[in-house]
């Protein structure tokens, strides 16, 4: 077959719903391309932790400490599930951790962000993993299959860290005239960026055309985000705050909400690494993996002792 | 209700919720993926543990103003009754894994006493938490295996974690006064012998030995504590003691 066949069978799997799986073959582009959003994904769960875990030894209460270290816990496992996803397309997960710990990989850039208060905790729940699960949920039908697969396990999850977010602000939303300020202003601060995670505009996003054909992305980065718009928009009147933007208001003729316009140099700003957090993510990822470089060679070092002293057995 | 059970649920509780706490320092930013979700399943089993007793002191207290979260976040370092064991910081892995495997086997044996008690609902408790104790205990034993027999590294790193420690681990055994035999149902201080043999079979594997003639610290059971669990606390009850009777 020569490569326009192979390509050509490639597309047809793809436009009859038919998963690519790791011993199929891929254009290397598409190798390339799942392989950077996989990691990338990965990584995110990841440095994702560090903003919440932030909060876990300050919980209020005994039950939202518990609900927070599980919610923790369950991105660590996203973390697993998504890198060993990627590591079908050919790259070791030490390979990625090594790309994700010199800069050289990408996360998602809502992590560069702090959490300054309790009621981050809600937000965060709500909004980003609102944001995020818009993105899951298309993901659960992408094309290639261990990721499609994946995407189905996390989105159980996510959506009820979503939850469990918006019952936490819901619960500050009720009390003390601070905690109801402190709701609203946790708001205000994710709301924009909440927005900024569904990427570029779709007249400036460089992957999209390509990922649409090969049914890794199913919709547009604006549909996305208008659909969490309308979402939000909706929600947020149950906890009687408002949103940071003059500009939303409900347009009866699109059936959608317009809103305003992002502040795309922040954005970019804080992609290049200028965010108000980048350093300190990447720091404390550093941290802990040179910190536990002693303990993962001892467990080698342990692990392969013992397989030569069940040999000496053996023989 | 006697204040002798109360204490001693109190006390149950304390330790294994500041342990917990301890652990939980660890969640995002353990030395591999795995282990990091390992210790924090124990920083929830332990977690859950705390909520058990606090909630039946809670119940026993008769007071409605006491909750699982007034026990928790609204008692002062000297009302806390904690294991010092618990509260120490720990400087590395080495002694994450040794503590729990101290604290753990500390807690089956006590368990499987209290699984005997005539107070059904301390039974239950201990029947539930002796099967995630079980866990704890082959989780930490392995790594103080892997650790004592690893690498020249982890060796030191470990029987360093054991010198700074074992002065910690005497308190375990020493009847609090809401812990006479009379009041438990059993002699506490005999189950040192079934410790020591545990630790002893785990350290024989891992390469270490027990210390022998070390000075005892204690007092935690009577609300007597190190320098750390002040700032421990100060961390913790901060959002309850400034936002005074609000709820989350």
């Amino acid at each position: 077959m020569t490569l326009h066949d192979l390509e050509k069978s490639f597309q047809a799997k793809i436009d009859a719903e038919i998963k690519i799986e790791p011993k199929d073959w891929m254009p290397d582009a598409y190798r390339k391309t799942n392989l950077r959003q996989i990691s990338q994904h990965a990584h995110s769960e990841i440095v994702g932790m560090l903003p919440e875990g932030n909060w876990i030894t300050r919980a209020p209460s005994l039950k939202r400490k518990a609900i927070l270290i599980a919610k923790v816990q369950d991105e660590a496992g996203h973390g697993l599930y998504l890198y060993a996803a990627a590591e079908t397309l050919g790259t070791s997960r030490e390979q990625m951790i090594d790309d994700l710990h010199s800069g050289k990989a990408k996360y998602s850039s809502i992590f560069n962000y702090p959490t300054l208060t309790w009621a981050d905790m809600g937000a965060v729940g709500w909004l980003v993993d609102g944001a995020a699960i818009l993105n899951q949920v298309m993901l659960c039908r992408t094309s290639y299959g261990p990721y499609a697969r994946a995407m189905v396990r996390i989105c159980k999850e996510e959506s009820f860290h979503q939850r469990q977010g918006f019952d936490a602000l819901l619960v500050l939303s009720k009390g003390t005239p601070e905690q109801k300020a402190m709701c609203q202003d946790a708001i205000n601060r994710w709301w924009w960026p909440s927005l900024m995670m569904f990427g570029p505009k779709d007249s400036e996003s460089t992957n999209s055309d390509q990922s649409m054909k090969w049914k890794i992305k199913r919709k547009t980065n604006d549909e996305l985000r208008q659909h969490f718009v309308d979402m939000i928009a909706e929600q947020i009147k149950l906890l009687g705050m408002t949103l940071p933007d003059p500009d939303l208001k409900w347009n009866a003729e699109k059936m959608h909400y317009d809103f305003g316009e992002i502040n795309w140099e922040e954005f970019w700003n804080v992609v290049k690494g200028n965010g108000p957090c980048n350093k300190q993510r990447l720091e404390a990822r550093n941290k802990a993996h040179q910190e536990g470089e002693w303990v993962r060679e001892a467990a080698l070092a342990y692990a392969a002792k013992k397989a030569e002293r069940l040999q000496k057995r053996v023989a | 209700m006697s204040i002798s059970k109360l204490d001693f649920l109190k006390f149950q509780a304390d330790s294994s919720h500041i342990l917990s706490q301890r652990n939980a320092e660890l969640c995002a930013h353990g030395p591999i993926l795995e282990q990091d979700i390992a210790i924090t399943n124990i920083t929830l089993d332990l977690l859950g543990q705390a909520r058990n007793f606090y909630q039946y002191a809670a119940t026993l207290s008769g007071d409605p103003v006491v909750t699982e979260d007034s026990l928790a976040y609204l008692r002062n370092e000297r009302e806390y009754k904690n294991l010092l064991l618990v509260e120490l910081p720990a400087a590395d892995w080495s002694y994450t894994v040794l503590r729990q495997l101290f604290y753990s086997v500390y807690q089956y044996l006590v368990f499987e006493q209290l699984e005997k008690s005539t107070d059904l609902q301390i039974a239950a408790i201990a029947t539930k938490s002796l099967k995630e104790t079980t866990y704890h205990i082959k989780w930490s034993s392995e790594w103080v295996i892997r650790l004592g027999d690893g690498t020249e590294e982890s060796h030191s790193r470990i029987k360093k974690a054991l010198v700074d420690y074992w002065p910690y681990t005497g308190e375990l055994f020493i009847p609090a006064p809401y812990e006479t035999e009379t009041l438990l149902g059993f002699d506490l201080s005999a189950l040192k012998y079934g410790w020591l043999k545990q630790i002893s079979a785990v350290f024989e594997e891992a390469k270490l030995s027990i210390p022998e003639n070390i000075f005892m610290q204690t007092g935690g059971k009577t609300g007597v504590h190190t320098e750390h669990l002040g700032f421990l606390l100060a961390e913790m009850q901060h959002l309850q003691r400034s936002h005074p009777g609000a709820i989350w």
